[in-house]
């Protein structure tokens, strides 16, 4: 299964204002695979995810969608940036059929095309509705179904939970799993919530700086051994516990490693509060 | 028992309450601006009627009334003109306007070269300019027309050049993620992101459009409001004055309420009372 890889970073090194945040970053993305990338605020996941969606130009390094170059190319990988960005104007339907519009089919098709989409989302008598009447889950689900009809192979999403309220979030977040794996989607998300990480990857990746100074890089992985539909049982079993306890190392090294003295990982205080 | 159809009926009487505040509010907004336009008039008739200040000087509302009844129909054809000239200019300012801030906001030089040019413009006087345009282009419609553009395509400018600036800059990467260009996100967000401000520039510009009018006519012409008043005001006819200067604040008051349909009719999203949509039934 491993074997083809949808979208590759090769020696990613990123700047932003002259000073580079990111250096030398490497992965790669199987195709239908879910993958989480997980680094503390200011880390530098997004801009890492713009160079992966081509809107900014690394400093070195590439981005090999299936093999071709597509460094600094955006329109090959769908985007869902952190806000809905639902365009204000225009009705729930246009909003949503917006990638179709711009990849050239006709305003009644790619209407048609979304309207078919919409009870799946949730969606369905909204359509003639403005982005302001929307509550926050549908606006979210909205930005959600646009994303997947950009059609493209590879989606990356910026926190797409983190505008909205707890117990909202929790459910979104099942659903939004559930609909990636039935439209059979390669993607990459950000989280700064390894809890929310280890319910919906099948791989969790961790960016962090390697020195206390300096620029963030991929430190390591850690591969969630679990199917993405038995997710609540998995995440009360000791095997759960164990990979938060790696994620937690790796964000935080290596300074818990030169303050324990020793290589393994001491669990922080969020991990303790788990096990409790 | 009682207790359940307090809770049910609770947040509907505290909407009904809060939609029956709203409606005293609008009908207090409509109603207080007659009122303080009905106090002024009524006022200033005291004044008049009082012989506080000699009618020579101050003619009353009903002596402005009087004129304007007296001399109807001529300043019916002296405002058509001046209409006229009015939509001709701000037709002309609007797309100059739009041509000059699409411009700035595409290229950057432009919008070096021109900013500074275009405040300079607008420092110059407009009695200024209004003989030099008449000197050039006659006393015909063709100069009233150009002050007109000169005096509107200003608040368009600026009004359209700062609604595209406001854009979100993420709507962008996300449009761009989708592959569009630089034209279609253009047509997709900037525009649209400035249709508040345009019509806001718009309202200013049809507020200004009539009196520009009315001044390139003050300074040379044959018909129009502006020619009518300097020919009432050398035989001291401060009555008809006045009743000229009732019809040009009529004219552009009925401007602004145009525009500001037009805003409505273009605008459907920023309609107020639109209920904002629940998850209930959503989510089962």
């Amino acid at each position: 299964m491993r074997s083809v890889a949808a979208l590759q970073a090769h020696d990613l090194t990123l700047a932003w204002q002259d000073e580079v945040i990111v250096e030398g970053a490497s992965f790669s993305l199987v195709r239908g695979e879910l993958v989480c990338l997980v680094g503390r605020s200011g880390s530098g996941k997004t801009t890492l995810f713009h160079a992966l969606a081509g809107l900014i130009e690394p400093v070195g390094g590439r981005v090999l969608l299936n093999g071709a170059d597509v460094t600094g190319r955006p329109g090959q990988v769908s985007y869902m940036l952190q806000k809905d960005l639902l365009l204000p104007e225009r009705r729930l339907l246009d909003n949503v059929a917006l990638p179709l519009l711009a990849k050239g089919m006709g305003k009644k098709e790619a209407r048609a095309r979304a309207a078919a989409l919409l009870p799946e989302f949730g969606l369905e008598g909204a359509e003639r509705a403005y982005p302001h009447q929307l509550s926050g889950g549908m606006r979210q689900r909205a930005a959600l179904l646009r994303t997947l009809l950009m059609d493209d192979e590879v989606i990356l999403m910026d926190e797409p939970f983190s505008a909205l309220d707890a117990l909202t979030r929790a459910t979104m977040r099942g659903w939004f799993v559930d609909r990636l794996t039935a439209h059979g989607s390669t993607a990459m998300l950000i989280t700064h919530d390894v809890d929310e990480a280890l319910s919906v990857a099948d791989r969790i990746l961790v960016l962090a700086k390697p020195g206390l100074r300096g620029a963030a890089t991929i430190v390591g992985e850690v591969v969630v051994d679990a199917p993405r539909d038995s997710r609540e049982a998995y995440l009360l079993s000791p095997a759960a516990l164990d990979a938060k306890r790696k994620v937690l190392a790796l964000l935080s090294w290596p300074s818990v490693e030169e303050r324990s003295g020793d290589a393994s990982p001491q669990l922080s205080e969020e991990g303790a509060r788990v096990r409790l | 028992m009682n207790e359940e159809p307090i809770e049910t009926l609770e947040p509907f009487s505290r909407s009904h309450h809060r939609d029956a505040k709203r409606r005293i509010r609008r009908s207090v907004r409509a109603i207080v601006p007659c009122l303080a336009v009905a106090t002024l008039l009524g006022l200033w008739q005291l004044v008049c009627t009082l012989h506080l200040v000699p009618s020579f000087m101050l003619p009353s509302p009903m002596q402005v009334l009087d004129a304007l009844l007296a001399d109807g129909e001529l300043l019916a054809a002296h405002g058509a003109v001046t209409l006229a000239e009015a939509l001709m200019g701000l037709a002309g300012g609007v797309a100059l306007g739009f041509l000059i801030a699409v411009a700035m906001e595409r290229f950057f030089l432009v919008d070096a070269a021109l900013s500074p040019l275009i405040t300079i413009s607008q420092t110059i006087p407009t009695v200024a300019v209004a003989p030099l345009l008449v000197l050039w282009f006659g006393y015909d419609m063709l100069p009233k027309v150009l002050l007109v553009v000169l005096t509107t395509f200003f608040p368009i400018t600026v009004a359209l050049a700062s609604g595209f600036r406001s854009v979100d800059p993420d709507a962008i990467d996300l449009l761009r993620t989708m592959g569009m260009g630089r034209w279609r996100i253009f047509r997709y967000a900037k525009l649209p992101a400035a249709a508040d401000s345009f019509f806001s520039g718009l309202l200013m510009a049809a507020a200004y459009a009539v009196v520009a009018a009315v001044v390139a006519e003050w300074l040379g012409g044959f018909e129009g409001l502006g020619v009518y008043m300097t020919r009432v005001r050398k035989s001291y006819d401060y009555d008809s004055l006045f009743a000229a200067v009732a019809i040009i604040s009529g004219v552009s008051l009925l401007l602004m309420v145009i525009v500001k349909a037009l805003r409505y009719g273009c605008m459907p999203w920023k309609r107020r009372g639109s209920a904002v949509m629940t998850e209930e039934g959503k989510d089962a």
